[in-house]
């Protein structure tokens, strides 16, 4: 069956088409047949090819069914999600000038694709790793967005009771693993909860496929923790997904600039797994590409290295004044804005009217609106936290000079214990 | 009666000494703690001395005692097996393996070669390969990927093949194990056990003679204990792969080979107290790891000078058990501390000044400070000798501080 994995084409405008380079055991193939461009990347108006019919027995009509890759529902619960991404990350900057949250803020504007394309099809139990620039990948996991909110303002009511903040957003009961503040150094963590996948069916002889989706940046792509973790995940067989947002910036560092090759899916195969590129700007094909990515590794398949090309509307951080990007290549990113691409599809197929749709854009405004409420109304973190949670096992404070453990000082609840 | 520990010369040989006593298990429950893990006192005048006076005067001994650390002949430990450090520590690991079959192992060498020291000889075999993870040479992101493990319900027990490797995974241990449970609110909990033998070894060269000790305590959220007998350290093994915190065990490259006589039955050692090893009046000596072998050497030369040290192997290095240590500040009023660490911002450094801090009023001296020199370790026999405290140094400093 032909799916979506399409390869790049080469720089500098060779004419020469690329066959995907991956292992024997990739079940892709390649699917290419525009002519070539002188971009590195592939662009984004080429149409997908038609994909077996995913609609029910009862279609609405025959044009319609051979080209569809998702029902109505489906695509509602990605309309829905990509909203919120999108209206919350505004918030986020409105806040901030508001003084309401502080320090560093990533926002994730644009990038909406990679998040819902590959999180709405992960169960609850399955893991996200992210980076700095996690809060969209919380709220698609199903961390509340009141939570997020209330985390970022540093109230006791956010996620991670305010100790994490913007870079930090952690939720064990949605399997969010982080928030990571230093790049890569989230990727081993992945690693690690997909070995504990694989450790469960192997060796504790349980039911388990849970699989790992690490999201990380190109620039972590140049970082010796990525590839000591392409090799492990390949060599153990890990059910990892390696999901790279290639935004072309790291801060001010270009891409093409800090990177000898810079077509980041190439480094898969160098591992033994398969590398795949896909349009980021186009949920529906970051969605088919994650299918494939998320059961081969449910099928004990082991990993893949996925590079979407995709792009941050807004700066690095609140504080980037983002001077050194192009107008035009921000100009000719915005016309591939993901959430009018999705909004377009809806409708030229019929799958949702405008009103549908509106109401889904209300909706989310009005669940963004009353996390600000709740956030601002949550109290702020209080003393007596200050101590609490640095050890799962407060006994490891230690022993004061009168022969108590620390933590048994009455003061230590206070948070004013002399640790 | 104290224990008798043969000088660290001893370490490359098989060394036989019987260790303290054990009067009972270590307690590990809160809330009060009311018997420790502690040695039968066995002097008879060690309960005499609070509120000495300041001028000490030097116990003259009626006649020369040639094994004055020696404990009498244990005859209680008629149960109990024999066997060399790294035996203890793999002994400790297995019992726990087999007790919780989410501890696994993972690190370079661990599996099929038994690990570099030997220290997990045979697991491989027993417990598969996933179990006991033969890792590739990644010490960043297979620590990481330990830590990841751990949030997920593992509880793995990653191995430097030296600790001084594990400098290459500081990014993972300073920010995601010391870190994560306080950033996520308390939502992860990492119970990883991150061990490796370091310190100076003979002539292994600068790079494979370090001490992280001295780096990684400031990390907020780890624990650090370091063992020095077989007993201690299968006890802290075990402590430490069942304690909730991230705990970093030290091992030492010299003390491997050391036999002892340890209990067949279960036990643990507590992972913030710290261990007497041979109580005394005159002046307290705290050190740990190795050193407490130079510590006893010296000590069998204080004693037929007519001295009476007391001597703390300190054992947990962040957090310190300051109750252990205040109560023996308290009687003798002399400190002196023995490590390998570097001068600079070592574990004696700290140490040195939480005393200070907490006890300033019992001292009648400046607390003393021995550490190796601020130096790469040489190469060279001789040089490599002077780098590291040797037992001489550690008679002359008592002295000192007892005039």
């Amino acid at each position: 069956m032909a799916t979506a994995f399409s390869a790049t084409l080469p720089l500098h405008g060779s004419s020469q088409e690329i066959v995907l380079a991956s292992p024997p055991d990739c079940l892709l193939l390649l699917l290419s047949s525009d002519p070539p461009v002188l971009s590195p990347f592939a662009d984004s108006t080429r149409s997908i090819s038609s994909i077996s019919c995913r609609c029910p027995g009862n279609c609405q009509g025959e044009e319609t069914h051979q080209s569809l890759l998702i029902t109505k529902e489906e695509g509602l619960v990605l309309y829905e999600d990509m909203i919120l991404g999108r209206s919350f990350e505004d918030m986020c900057a409105q806040m901030y000038y508001r003084g309401k949250m502080f320090g560093f803020v990533h926002l994730y504007n644009g990038q909406e694709a990679v998040s819902t394309g590959f999180i709405k099809l992960l169960t609850k139990s399955d893991s996200v790793v992210s980076t700095y620039r996690d809060h969209v990948h919380a709220l698609s996991k199903g961390v509340s967005a009141r939570a997020v909110m209330s985390e970022l303002f540093g109230k006791v009511t956010g996620c991670c009771r305010g100790q994490g903040g913007s870079m930090h957003m952690f939720s064990k009961e949605h399997n969010m693993l982080g928030g990571f503040a230093f790049i890569g150094e989230g990727i081993p963590v992945a690693t690690g909860a997909a070995f504990t996948s694989k450790y469960k069916r192997e060796v504790l002889k349980q039911d388990c496929d849970d699989v790992t989706v690490a999201f990380f940046g190109d620039g972590t792509c140049n970082n010796g923790q990525f590839y000591e973790c392409l090799n492990m995940a390949a060599l153990y067989k890990l059910p990892i997904i390696f999901v790279v947002e290639n935004n072309l910036w790291a801060i001010g560092m270009s891409h093409l600039r800090s990177t000898s090759d810079p077509e980041i899916w190439k480094k898969g195969p160098a591992f033994g797994m398969p590398g795949v590129h896909v349009d980021g700007m186009d949920v529906l094909k970051v969605r088919e590409v994650a299918k494939e990515a998320v059961t081969r590794a449910r099928r004990g398949e082991g990993p893949t290295l996925v590079e979407c090309e995709t792009y941050r509307f807004r700066g690095h951080s609140l504080a980037d004044p983002d001077e050194l990007r192009d107008a035009a290549e921000k100009a000719k990113y915005a016309a591939r804005d993901p959430i009018t691409a999705l909004k377009k599809y809806l409708i030229e197929n019929k799958l949702a009217n405008e009103g549908e749709l509106k109401t889904i854009e209300k909706k989310i405004d009005d669940l963004v609106e009353e996390a600000v409420e709740f956030a601002d109304a949550s109290p702020q973190p209080g003393r007596s936290q200050l101590l609490e949670n640095v050890f799962a096992d407060p006994k490891g404070f230690g022993i004061g000079p009168d022969g108590r453990y620390r933590c048994e000082d009455p003061k230590f609840t206070e948070g004013t214990a002399q640790v | 009666m104290s224990a008798i520990i043969h000088g660290a010369g001893a370490a490359t040989a098989l060394t036989t000494f019987n260790s303290k006593k054990l009067v009972a298990p270590c307690r590990t429950n809160l809330p009060a703690r009311s018997k420790r893990c502690i040695v039968v006192a066995g002097s008879d005048d060690a309960s005499k001395s609070f509120g000495s006076s300041s001028v000490l005067s030097v116990r003259r001994p009626q006649k020369l005692i040639a094994n004055a650390v020696a404990t009498k002949t244990d005859t209680s430990a008629t149960t109990g097996h024999e066997l060399l450090l790294f035996e203890a520590l793999q002994e400790g690991l297995e019992e726990e393996m087999d007790r919780d079959p989410h501890v696994c192992v993972m690190g370079e060498d661990v599996g099929h070669y038994g690990g570099s020291y030997k220290v997990t000889k045979g697991l491989a075999d027993k417990f598969g390969d996933l179990r006991v993870l033969d890792t590739p040479i990644c010490e960043n992101a297979f620590t990481g990927m330990g830590i990841g493990a751990a949030m997920t319900g593992l509880r793995p027990v990653i191995e430097g093949m030296n600790m001084g490797f594990l400098l290459l995974a500081f990014n993972q241990i300073s920010n995601n194990c010391g870190m994560l449970h306080y950033t996520s609110g308390g939502q992860f909990t990492i119970p990883v056990v991150i061990r490796g033998p370091g310190g100076v070894g003979r002539q292994l060269g600068a790079e494979h003679s370090q001490r992280l000790e001295s780096y990684f305590q400031s990390i907020p959220g780890i624990q650090m204990v370091a063992c020095s007998t077989p007993y201690n350290a299968k006890g802290l093994m075990k402590a430490a792969i069942r304690s909730e915190n991230p705990v970093i065990l030290f091992e030492h490259v010299l003390l491997y080979n050391l036999k002892e006589k340890i209990p067949d039955d279960d036990y643990i050692c507590n992972l913030e107290e710290a261990e007497m090893v041979r109580p005394g009046e005159h002046i307290t000596i705290l050190t740990y790891s190795r050193m407490r072998y130079h510590v006893m050497q010296a000590a069998k030369t204080l004693v037929n000078k007519g001295y009476d040290p007391e001597v703390i192997d300190i054992r947990s290095l962040k957090p310190f058990d300051l109750y252990t240590i205040g109560n023996s500040v308290k009687k003798t009023h002399r400190v002196l501390i023995v490590e390998e660490c570097m001068r600079t911002g070592g574990i004696g450094a700290s140490l040195t000044a939480a005393i200070n801090e907490n006890f300033h009023d019992y001292l009648d001296a400046p607390v003393m400070c021995l550490s190796s020199q601020d130096v790469p370790t040489p190469y060279a026999g001789t040089l490599e000798e002077w780098t590291v405290v040797q037992p001489a140094q550690i008679v002359t400093a008592v002295e000192q501080l007892c005039q």
